[in-house]
Parts: C-alpha cells; structure tokens; sequence
C-alpha cells in the first residue's frame, strides 16, 4: 500500500462522489438554473478529480500533460456552455420554480434583439415601483 | 490486491448510478434546455467512466478519447444553445 494508491484511490473516490450529487441535483432541483447550478459545477469538479486519479496512477509525464490539458479545457469550456445554455432556457421561458423569491432579469431583456438593457423597469413592467428614488 | 483496485470496486457503481439519474431527468425533462442539461452531465461522466476505465486497465491511450469527448460535449451544448435561442 503505497503513497501513490492511496492518493489515487482517494482522489478517484471523492470524485465520483461529486459527479453523484451533480446527478443527484439535476434529478432533483426544481429547476432548469438550479439544475444547471447543481451540475455544472459538481460534474466539472467530478471529472477533474478523476482525471487527476489517473494522472496520480500512471506518474507519466505524457498521462500528466493530457490529464492537465483536459482539465483547463473543461474548465474553460463549462462555465461558457452553462452561460449559453441557460440564457437560451431564458429567452425560450423555461418556468422558474414556484420558491423563487426575485426574477431581476425580468423585462430587461430586448426579445427582438436579444440585448440586455441596463434600465430600471419602470414603465414598461406596469406595476408600481414602491422604491423611493435615491437621493 | 491494493487499494486502487478496492477503490474501482467503489467508484464504477456510483458512477452508473449518477447516469442512471442522470437518463432520468433526460427522460423526464420537461423542457428541451433540462435535456441538454441531462446530456451535458452524461458526457461529463463518460469522460469519469473513461478515466477510471484507464486506470481499470492500465490503457493510457483511452485519455484521448476522454479530450476527444470533452471537445466534442462542449461543440454540442453550445450548438444546442444557438439552436434553443433561435427558436425565439
């Protein structure tokens, strides 16, 4: 039982533990960016340490240098691919879940042109606006 | 017998039971973007089967089609995306 099992069996163990609550998360939360929040995440994190394990079993300079790359690919590509996708859950109107508590994007974007307008909805939402104005 | 092999004992059930939820909410989704959320995760746990296959194996060469996989998840969700806001 050396060092270098150990770690692997550790570090392969903690990440399908992950990669089980991310799954765990898009079969239970109540919603598509919970769901989203949940496996983004975990699963990203999930797969990095299993890649690592394997790094830490095989010690080769080549195993290290795909295993590294791999990782920064996903972590670079993850946060991109959630962005895209749930702005696309959002334009479609993907129902939030009945807990939600705020929608602040809501009547900010432009449906025609898809850009998100920095302005106070005011006027355009027609409920009244109970905020006093800052001074 | 050492630990890492006592440990793959461990990892692979988990691993095809996080799919198995996974399927679930691929198949339940009420939505098309909760699918794509499903497939997105499935293909991150493939690139964990492949890892843990590799060292199951001792076969270095299935690390590549892990890269290969990742490559290909993400031109996928993105691809989903565009298409999912088109649609609008």
């Amino acid at each position: 039982m050396t060092m270098q099992e150990v770690l692997t069996a550790v570090l392969m163990v903690s990440g399908a533990l992950f990669m089980l609550v991310a799954a765990l998360g898009v079969l239970r939360m109540p919603d598509l960016f919970l769901r989203m929040s949940a496996s983004t995440k975990a699963s990203s994190f999930g797969s990095g340490l299993i890649l690592l394990a394997a790094a830490a079993h095989f010690a080769e300079i080549g195993v290290t240098s795909r295993v590294v790359a791999t990782i920064v690919y996903l972590l670079l590509t993850t946060p991109i691919a959630a962005h895209m996708l749930s702005r696309a859950g959002y334009f479609v109107g993907v129902k939030l879940s009945d807990r939600t508590v705020i929608d602040e994007l809501a009547h900010q974007y432009d449906l025609r042109t898809h850009r998100l307008a920095s302005r106070t909805p005011t006027t355009s939402v027609g409920e009244t606006d109970t905020v006093s104005p800052e001074s | 017998m050492t630990v890492t092999d006592l440990a793959l004992y461990g990892v692979m059930p988990i691993l095809a039971l996080a799919m198995m939820l996974a399927f679930v909410r691929l198949l339940r989704g009420p939505s098309l973007p909760d699918r794509v959320v499903a497939v997105d995760l499935l293909t991150a746990l493939s690139i964990g089967v492949i890892a843990t296959y590799a060292i199951a194996t001792e076969q270095t060469a299935l690390l590549d089609v892990a890269i290969v996989l990742a490559l290909v998840s993400f031109l996928g969700t993105v691809a989903f995306a565009y298409y999912i806001e088109r649609t609008v």
